[in-house]
């Protein structure tokens, strides 16, 4: 049973067709993953035993009558953000404590219509704000590679349950790399799409401009395939994109010659570590090896996308977290009269970070400061948007580092938010201008910690990216699952 | 100093959030290293430049004017913390002498 952790999406669904395995044998041997492991990792908050039992049955049933569908009958850990309907959705915090989605959110529809098995809810920092998962309130979830050491955030929960062999795939968000710099720091793939390709509906909005759904697997097939199965326009989400969704799989297997690969000089900071700097070189090498061509370029804008960044996100957060006032949904502290309620259920219901940004946001959008801070960042927004749309005057792709350091001390960075921000430096202006970004494994720093490698496309370019990080992944083959759990 | 406690109290009533003293000073001086940083943005001339608010552009979508079944009254009341029937239950809004 224990290649099935190598196995990919496809390769299951072979052994779930020839009746090799049933699905109901996956998600128990999942499940005992989860009993046995989840104690040291602390990935899922919720389990959701009973219906992914009653899932899997449905799922063998169908595989039985001949139906066929690639994510039929496959385990997720999915992050806790997600509306399913008559599921606990609590997104880290406290004051969601309780919350029983009334309806399904898009994403959630169409794996159930794909019958996908849902074995439970996985952690991630409160209303997905961090790079850590420390700031969920629940739990501190371990970084599979070495349980003193953070996942990264704020989908650390789907990027450790991933690597430790807890589920098959998660689905995650990304507002400013929560997705790709936990896939980074855990060694798996993630991908957050094009703003746009994959609906909203359903998800508990953090910042509206930039939030974006994506998977995190432990192989590019599996990352291509749940990503063909969640992306497409919905009316639900006026801000999704009308077009249709390629098969992305297509892409898997087909050359790179003659790809042009942009380098961009502001990303080699100061402050990457070595070992990162050693294997994101050695990955380039490779993509040139298959016949890549590296071309430098330069995204001037790159130093101030971190301020425009935390300016933008608490802006909306301050505006979106409004929702949550102790009369709708959630936790109510009574006070003397409602605004003093309001406000005594918001001091005990929000964790520290959350407090923190509603505050920089309200601040930044107050009367005074609105022009200097807000409308000031919409127009560097521009012009590092505008970066991107040079830099791919001259290139396919662009390849990064995900993150300057690979995964840190738990409790290292908590005491000093400034810092915390500043890790997300490569991953922010993705956001910023809209564009699809992944983090693919590349390599292990002297420890033994993953490094991911960044890709970045042009818009809807998602095809070409998933292209690049399999002939990478099959070049490089970077070890997934590390050994201690193994068994 | 960008910011002092008394700003910072200030701002935490407008969004809705009481603070206890220790966390407004906390908040201080946390804030006042943060929107330093931010000030960053002023080394840049953004002078004509449009604003972006939306990263792919976003025009107003419109749909048919057709029915459809929407959320229960059920639904969206039940998560309520204090409800009566299918009311949301607030303290008085309004004082009554």
């Amino acid at each position: 049973m224990e290649n099935i952790l190598d196995m990919n999406i496809m390769e299951l669904r072979g052994l779930l067709k020839n009746g090799k395995i049933s699905s109901v044998e996956l998600t128990r041997f999942y499940l005992d993953r989860v009993k046995k492991h989840d104690q040291a990792v602390q990935a899922y908050l919720r389990l959701t035993e009973e219906a992914a039992m009653e899932m899997a049955r449905e799922a063998d049933r169908r595989i039985k009558e001949g139906e066929e569908g690639p994510l039929l009958g496959i385990p997720f850990g999915i992050k806790d953000i997600f509306c399913a309907k008559g599921l606990e959705t609590t997104c880290g915090s406290q004051i969601l404590k309780g919350f029983v989605a009334p309806y399904d959110g898009t994403v959630i529809k169409k794996l159930k219509e794909r019958h996908y098995v849902h074995l439970g809810r996985v952690n991630m920092d409160e209303f997905a704000m961090g790079s850590s998962t420390e700031n969920s309130s629940y739990q501190t979830t371990r970084n599979p590679w070495d349980l003193e050491r953070i996942p990264g955030g704020s989908s650390g929960g789907s990027a450790a349950a991933v690597a430790a062999g807890l589920c098959v795939a998660s689905l995650g968000t990304d507002t400013g790399g929560s997705i790709r710099q936990p896939a980074s720091l855990c060694g798996v793939v993630g991908m957050k799409p094009t703003y746009g390709r994959v609906s909203r509906y359903g998800l508990v909005a953090f910042a509206s401009s930039l939030d974006q759904i994506g998977p995190l697997a432990r192989n590019v097939t599996d990352c291509a395939v749940v990503l063909e199965a969640i992306a497409g326009y919905d009316p639900m989400d006026s801000t999704s994109i009308p077009q249709p969704v390629p098969d992305y799989t297509q892409y898997l297997g087909k050359e790179i010659k003659g790809m042009k690969i942009g380098i961009p000089k502001e990303y080699m900071i100061e402050g990457i570590e070595p070992d990162v700097k050693q294997a994101v070189a050695e990955s380039l090498s490779c993509l040139e090896g298959l016949g890549a061509t590296l071309v430098d370029i330069s995204l001037p804008h790159t130093e101030y996308a971190v301020a425009t960044y935390y300016i933008i996100c608490t802006a909306e957060a301050s505006s979106n977290l409004a929702r949550y006032d102790g009369v709708k949904y959630g936790m109510r502290v009574e006070g003397k009269d409602i605004i003093d309620m309001y406000k005594k259920t918001r001091m005990k219901g929000f964790g520290k970070e959350v407090k923190r940004r509603i505050i920089l946001g309200t601040y930044v959008l107050s009367s005074g400061y609105y022009d200097a801070y807000y409308g000031k960042a919409g127009k560097v927004r521009t012009l590092i948007r505008k970066d991107f749309e040079d830099a791919f005057a001259q290139c396919d792709i662009i390849a990064t580092p995900v993150s300057p350091t690979t995964a840190f001390k738990i409790g290292e960075k908590v005491e000093d938010p400034l810092q915390m921000y500043l890790s997300d430096i490569f991953t922010i202006p993705v956001n910023l201008a809209g564009l699809p970004g992944m983090s693919v494994p590349c390599g292990l720093d002297r420890a033994g910690l993953p490094v991911g490698l960044q890709i970045i496309g042009k818009p809807l370019d998602e095809g070409r990216m998933l292209q690049t990080a399999f002939a990478l992944e099959k070049e490089r083959k970077v070890k997934s699952v590390p050994d201690r759990f193994r068994s | 100093m960008k910011i002092n406690k008394d700003v910072v109290e200030y701002v935490a009533h407008l969004g809705r959030l009481e603070l206890e003293p220790h966390e407004a000073e906390l908040y201080t001086s946390q804030l006042d290293r943060i929107l330093e940083h931010m000030d960053t943005l002023n080394a840049l001339d953004t002078e004509g430049i449009e604003p972006t608010s939306h990263a792919v552009p976003v025009s107003c979508v419109l749909r048919e004017d057709i029915s459809r079944e929407s959320l229960s009254v059920e639904g969206s009341v039940s998560n309520a913390p204090d409800r009566k029937g299918s009311f949301f239950k607030v303290p008085p809004v309004i004082e009554v002498d």
